[in-house]
């Protein structure tokens, strides 16, 4: 079997600042360990503040002050090339980045210049990448639009001639037009209504298979997850608690707060009034002792407030770290 | 057969932009009907792709964008006769807003109590600082909080589930007999929008609070609303008591609505865009 594509081990990137004497360190993404096999969609789940968009930040090393990595490593295995992230030199990253290693982002209003019509946006980001003359460029844009069933005169067009939907699918095909081997997506359907949502996650699971790219598809919306990701990572509190199949997460959680985070979804046809979790998020600048979830858990007990539960793998290819998961309950 | 409490007549809104000659008109809002009684609290859904017009209806119920054509009738006052400042105030006084994101309703910079004493003293009338308080505290227990945790705290200390409870503490402050959410939950966690649409339940049947809800997900609609409009281009294109509605949809529009909703099981046959 060959290597994952990505191999994030032992990560830990903590915000520090220091004012007027006074450290301060907000532990965003602490002993994250996760890989991404070739060809899957890797799904990232989990509340608001929760370390999400700081691991994806990390993994594309995208770090700037206060954010800095302390431990681990974050390794890809292209298919020619192994890199690693946090060793590499500003030329490589600039190499693979949108070509290797691409990046669907949540505000495509924030990526596309509103004062530019389109076109601009794809020379800006992918010219120098794929190295021919302006013409053949477009030509390659033009069809790489056409594949993706929208009409090469968007690129004529301003961004805010396009509607909300029509503009996610754009800044997907700018993230696509290099057949990057890896996409990173953050939350790239949060701000879209029910009817578009449906058509960007069909165009973003049929543009992966059409590639055999691999992808991190970063959203808290667990619906989402259960319709379009291979494997599911669950964070809470800037680790990671669970990992596994999304089937078998679904099926059969192992962490408290995964099985609280699928029984809280509204469902069509049913009414029954759902609780949410007590408490407030755990604050990362000061975290609980333990596991970060016991103040919340209703399967806490004394162990759980000592020692931060370890990640078990607790069937083939499920693992969660939670010292009471066999006592979860399925939804 | 009772008094209403709020009468929209075939209300009607066209916005207007460019010049002379390339003038272009957008009719937001097409002819939409709706009536909600006195001494009948409901929760009534208003659903919608974006652009349906459905936070233009939210703005002239709220008296905030007059209508083009049609009435807007509150406790049989038509809102076109409110004006001055007495009149705003003793309508804002009866129908309270709660608005889509919670951290950009609150300036970042003031403590989020002071939203809720100023609430007291304006549109309650209080003037003692311990009615003032004791307004605000119950308000605050009506949302399951209360003011010793929220007294003091800056927006950035409390999370967004917290933040969006306070903004309807806050509305709710007044006492008012409607209450207009639009989009109350979509810039929150999927995990806790349950929680506080639960709480917009409770709200209704314990304090006997009218709300409209405004929304673009089908699935909260369902577990909260009474009744249901679904809005397309303006226009009302299917209304009636929520599960009657949703359990089996007529419009074509509402069909493809409900069967966009991406069900929160993973499908037998492998995920749903695997096949």
């Amino acid at each position: 079997m060959s290597a994952p594509v990505l191999e994030v081990s032992g990560l830990r990137a903590y915000y520090r600042t220091a004012a007027f004497g006074i450290r301060r360190e907000v532990r965003a993404v602490d002993d994250v360990d996760l890989c991404v096999e070739a060809g899957e969609i890797y799904g990232l789940a989990g509340e608001s503040s929760c370390g999400k968009t700081t691991l994806i930040k990390t993994i594309a090393n995208a770090i700037q002050p206060p954010l800095e990595v302390l431990a681990g490593s974050v390794v890809f295995n292209f298919k020619d090339q192994r890199i690693d992230m946090h060793g590499a030199s500003r030329e490589e990253l600039r190499d693979i980045r949108w070509k290797r290693l691409s990046y669907i982002m949540q505000g495509s209003m924030n990526v596309l210049n509103p004062v530019r019509r389109v076109r601009h946006a794809f020379v800006d980001f992918a010219f120098r990448h794929i190295g021919r003359s302006k013409a053949e460029f477009l030509d390659i844009v033009r069809a790489h639009l056409r594949r993706l069933h929208l009409e090469p005169d968007v690129l004529d067009a301003y961004p805010h001639q396009l509607s909300g939907g029509m503009r996610q699918r754009v800044t997907i095909a700018l993230a696509t037009v290099c057949r990057p081997e890896f996409i990173i997506a953050d939350e790239p359907t949060t701000a879209l209504d029910v009817v578009v949502q449906k058509g960007v996650l069909a165009m973003i699971h049929s543009v992966q298979r059409e590639l055999g790219s691999s992808v991190i598809f970063v959203t808290h919306d667990m619906a989402v997850h259960a319709n379009l990701t291979d494997r599911l990572g669950i964070m809470y509190g800037g680790r990671l608690v669970e990992e596994g199949r999304t089937a078998d997460v679904f099926r059969r959680p192992r962490h408290p707060y995964t099985a609280h985070l699928i029984a809280s979804l509204p469902r069509l046809g049913d009414a029954a009034p759902k609780e949410g979790l007590t408490g407030a998020p755990p604050n990362l600048a000061d975290p609980p002792s333990g596991c970060r979830f016991h103040p919340r858990c209703p399967l806490a007990s004394d162990i759980c407030q000592r020692e931060a539960p370890p990640m078990t793998e607790l069937a083939p290819g499920h693992r969660a770290a939670c010292f009471h998961s066999d006592q979860v309950m399925p939804p | 057969m009772s008094a209403p409490l709020l009468e929209v007549d075939g209300v009607r809104r066209v916005y207007s932009s460019g010049g002379l000659l390339s003038r272009r008109r957008v009719v937001a809002v097409d002819g939409v009907d709706l009536r909600l009684d006195e001494g009948q609290p409901e929760i009534v859904t208003v659903i919608g792709e974006s652009g349906s017009g459905k936070t233009t209806l939210a703005r002239m119920i709220l008296n905030m964008v007059s209508p083009s054509a049609g009435a807007i009738r509150f406790r049989g006052t038509d809102l076109s006769a409110v004006r001055g400042t007495a009149a705003r105030l003793a309508f804002m006084r009866q129908v309270q807003p709660i608005f889509q994101n919670p951290f950009e309703a609150f300036n970042p910079m003031k403590r989020v109590d002071r939203y809720l004493f100023a609430t007291a003293r304006h549109m309650a009338g209080l003037a003692a600082p311990a009615d003032i308080e004791a307004a605000a505290d119950r308000a605050l227990r009506d949302v399951g909080l209360s003011l010793a945790e929220v007294r003091r705290r800056y927006p950035h200390e409390l999370s967004g589930g917290q933040l969006q409870r306070v903004a309807i503490a806050r509305a709710l402050v007044s006492r008012p007999a409607l209450l207009v959410a639009d989009e109350p939950v979509s810039m929150i966690d999927a995990s806790l929008r349950a929680s506080i649409v639960s709480l917009l339940r409770g709200l209704c049947v314990r304090t006997g609070v009218s709300i409209i809800y405004i929304t673009h997900d089908l699935a909260t609609a369902y577990s909260v609303s009474d009744r249901i409009l679904i809005m397309r281009l303006g226009k009302v294109v299917e209304s009636g008591p929520a599960r009657t509605v949703l359990d089996d949809p007529q419009h074509e529009y509402s069909r493809l609505l409900k069967s966009s909703v991406l069900s929160p099981e993973v499908p037998s046959n492998g995920a749903f865009f695997h096949a």
